[in-house]
């Protein structure tokens, strides 16, 4: 057995049956070593597209990802994929060939220094050294990627090592003595966060990312509390986003349930997020007469931004149930009723003129697929959209791109999370700008059949930053415009081996939607879209919470367009 | 308020060690007054102390973020409890006259100062203290013209009582009982 060898036999160890990448030269002999394993590999058309499978892998299973790829420009085209992987903290495990060790330095053919480049974008990383270390590094990187607040590791392996005689134990003890995740929950501090809550008048909780990992805990907290429960972007799905107690996502595009009642509140029980600037907009604005109860794995999250009343840290699928038994019913109707004004006042809604825009797009699917799917998206106003509109009560079941915003996730996220959940439909919403950042993978999308249907808001603009330059940038349209020479992406679809559409009305959105999604085949369907269209309401970069800009969400801007009845048209 | 914070940190003493912690430094803004590494008294360990200034929500967050890294096993801010620091110098100074030799000499004599080198037109000194020591000294050269100089940054240890053990000890390394025990 060689080193590449051990390399798979550790990676079986850890329960690993999928691995996304590229090969390339420096790390051919894993590949080689992969033609005798049982696991499964999934070639892909870009190391990039490779990682953010692999991240997708873990957000909609809770299993790390897995990607391999070669030295040098394989290596740093991982890059994005680690830094989304680590804004996102998702336990993804990348294993990356290097050139021989006599060669490190020398500027060989494909050498890159991928440990420190990946240094900064990792939650930790390794250069293997010999070939005995391998079980042991392997062993660490599972149990640092998903454990604690998961986040991603690379595994830089030179040639030689791949090569080297391998006749060490794969029985390691994993011993970090510097990595020790606080997972229960100080008792001081759950009671005196209990008491904080039980004291307030206006509580709201605002569950996060670190939510999707239990999402029982959340629905059981809400129920014995009755609490008013916002989910931010990456905690969309761990608490149904349809259920009564749900206000929808705070922040920049929140919904104006969710920012008034930040505003408002008198406490906020943040459960498993890091408050990020997109959620709070100005600091000093936000949440200006709240307490802050927060609960986190990491430490280092706990007033970073907003400095927090009672810190508790801890696993919240621990935390939670015993914060809950402390609080008990909360005595909020007053608050609730406030509440359900605000939401009764601004629901969905949006102005439809004769071309179709987004939302409807996006209600469609939803409503055709009746909820049943995941979802990935890309990244701009499709994905805000998607987050308030394509609804899902499922946890790891809207995958997108959070902290680190990137565009291209969307495609390859699909491919990942089909691969992790096979036999559900995966839809990913995406804009004519996104799609094209990563468009090389419906060739994976082809070989594997996926039930994965694309659907493209195409607005022929970048369209967020097209809203940016018409609201603060005197409408100077400054390089956003792409219709002008975008493909036909039903015919590149079709180029691709999968069924493509182009579809510029509404009668036959609909036949097309049903008749893709019955098929379970994949699809690329090109929705020409209107390209004005902007996201409300909006919190100005750097503007508060309560500068929020309402928009067409105002009813008294639109009329009375509730969701799903566009204007002049029959719904 | 802003203040000076001395941080001790202990590391596993694993390749690129120094190199997670500078880029935490420099990605996250913090600012390093002064840095020094050396071994301890147990193998593969190793103990970095840095020197930040900021306010004590800023160091809080350093602490936090270093205590994040994996190879990072402890930290300890030497500003909450009583602690020994120390720093050594070696500084040339230009010799431009018999006279000047005999004062420079002088001088150098009542900061314990030991010379280390000795040339027609010039001293080397090495000086130990704590960083009011290095400044001062540096101010009583500067008449004579320095030629130059370098330090190690400071290195510390909290009092008696306040030290948190590894492990059982092993054999000490004279380099930092040496800077200590000046």
């Amino acid at each position: 057995m060689n080193g590449a060898a051990a390399v798979l036999a550790a990676l079986e160890r850890q329960g690993v049956d999928t691995v996304f990448g590229l090969p390339g030269g420096a790390i051919m002999p894993v590949y080689d070593a992969l033609y005798d394993s049982d696991i499964r590999h999934i070639l892909m058309r870009h190391e990039l597209a490779a990682a953010h499978a692999a991240d997708a892998y873990y957000r909609a299973s809770g299993r790390p990802g897995v990607v391999f790829a070669t030295s040098g420009p394989g290596a740093t085209n991982l890059v994005t994929g680690l830094a989304t992987a680590q804004m996102d903290s998702s336990a993804l495990v990348a294993i990356t060939g290097n050139v021989a060790s006599s060669l490190i330095g020398t500027d060989a053919f494909q050498e890159a220094d991928v440990y420190g480049i990946t240094l900064p974008v990792t939650k930790h990383n390794y250069l293997v050294k010999s070939v005995e270390e391998i079980p042991r590094v392997i062993a660490e990187a599972f149990h640092i990627a998903s454990s604690g607040r998961p986040g991603p590791v690379l595994i830089d392996i030179p040639k030689d090592v791949q090569q080297a005689a391998f006749s060490g134990y794969f029985e390691v003890t994993v011993d970090l003595p510097g990595y020790r995740p606080t997972t229960r929950g100080n008792q001081r501090q759950i009671a005196r966060a209990a008491q904080l809550i039980r004291e307030a008048k206006r509580p709201v909780m605002m569950v996060g990312g670190g939510a999707q990992s239990c999402p029982e805990a959340v629905n059981e907290f809400a129920r014995i509390t009755g609490i008013p429960v916002i989910s931010t972007l990456m905690g969309i799905g761990a608490y149904p986003y349809g259920a009564p107690n749900s206000l929808g996502m705070p922040g920049m595009h929140g919904t104006v349930a969710a920012n008034r009642a930040v505003t408002g509140c008198d406490l906020i029980l943040g459960a498993g997020l890091r408050f990020d600037d997109r959620v709070t907009g100005k600091l000093s604005g936000f949440a200006p007469d709240a307490k802050i109860v927060h609960i986190d794995i990491d430490p280092a999250e706990i007033s970073k931004l907003i400095r927090a009343t009672v810190p508790v840290v801890g696993d919240l699928g621990n935390v939670l149930p015993e914060l809950g038994e402390q609080v008990g019913k909360l005595e909020i109707d007053e608050w609730w009723t406030t509440i359900r004004e605000w939401k009764a006042t601004y629901p969905e809604r949006y102005r439809a003129g004769e071309r179709m825009v987004s939302q409807e797009v996006i209600e469609l699917l939803r409503d055709e697929s009746g909820g049943g799917c995941i979802v990935t998206t890309d990244v701009g106003q499709h994905q805000m959209f998607a987050a308030r509109l394509f609804t899902t009560d499922r946890p790891r079941s809207f995958l997108t791109s959070g902290g680190l915003g990137t565009m291209g996730f969307g495609l390859p996220a699909a491919i990942g999370a089909a691969f992790a959940r096979p036999g559900e439909p995966v839809v990913v919403v995406t804009g004519d700008g996104s799609i094209q950042m990563n468009i090389q993978e419906l060739a994976t999308v082809f070989k594997h059949r996926l039930p994965i249907i694309v659907a493209i808001c195409n607005n022929g603009m970048l369209g967020m930053v097209r809203q940016w330059q018409e609201m603060f940038h005197a409408e100077r349209y400054s390089e956003v415009y792409l219709a002008d020479c975008n493909p036909d992406f039903a015919r590149l679809a079709e180029a691709y081996g999968i069924a493509g559409y182009n579809i510029s009305d509404r009668a036959s959105a609909r036949s097309i939607v049903r008749e893709v999604l019955a098929k379970g085949e994949p699809a690329v369907l090109n929705f020409e879209v209107e390209e004005a269209e902007k996201v409300f309401p909006m919190i100005p970069a750097g503007a508060g919470v309560g500068d929020m800009i309402i928009g067409d969400q105002d009813p008294d801007d639109v009329g009375d367009l509730p969701l799903g009845e566009p204007e002049g048209v029959g719904a | 308020m802003s203040r000076r914070h001395v941080l001790s940190v202990t590391v596993r003493d694993e390749p690129g060690v120094l190199v997670r912690i500078a880029g935490l430094f420099a990605r996250r803004g913090f600012n390093i007054e002064s840095l020094s590494v050396a071994q301890t008294e147990r193998p593969g360990i190793s103990r970095t102390t840095f020197v930040v200034i900021g306010e004590e929500e800023t160091v809080e967050q350093v602490e936090k973020q270093l205590q994040k890294l994996v190879d990072v096993i402890k930290v300890i801010d030497h500003s909450e409890a009583p602690f020994v620091d120390r720093e050594l110098m070696l500084i040339r100074v230009a010799v431009s006259s018999p006279e000047d030799r005999v004062e420079i000499r002088q001088i150098a004599q009542d900061f314990r100062a030991r010379i280390v080198d000795v040339h027609r037109d010039a001293l080397i000194f090495e000086v130990t203290g704590d960083a009011g020591k290095m400044d001062a000294f540096i101010d009583q050269m500067l008449p004579f013209g320095i030629v130059e100089l370098t330090r190690t940054g400071r290195v510390a240890l909290a009092r008696s009582g306040g030290q948190e053990r590894l492990q059982p000890r092993h054999t000490s390394f004279a380099q930092t009982e040496g800077l200590s025990n000046a």
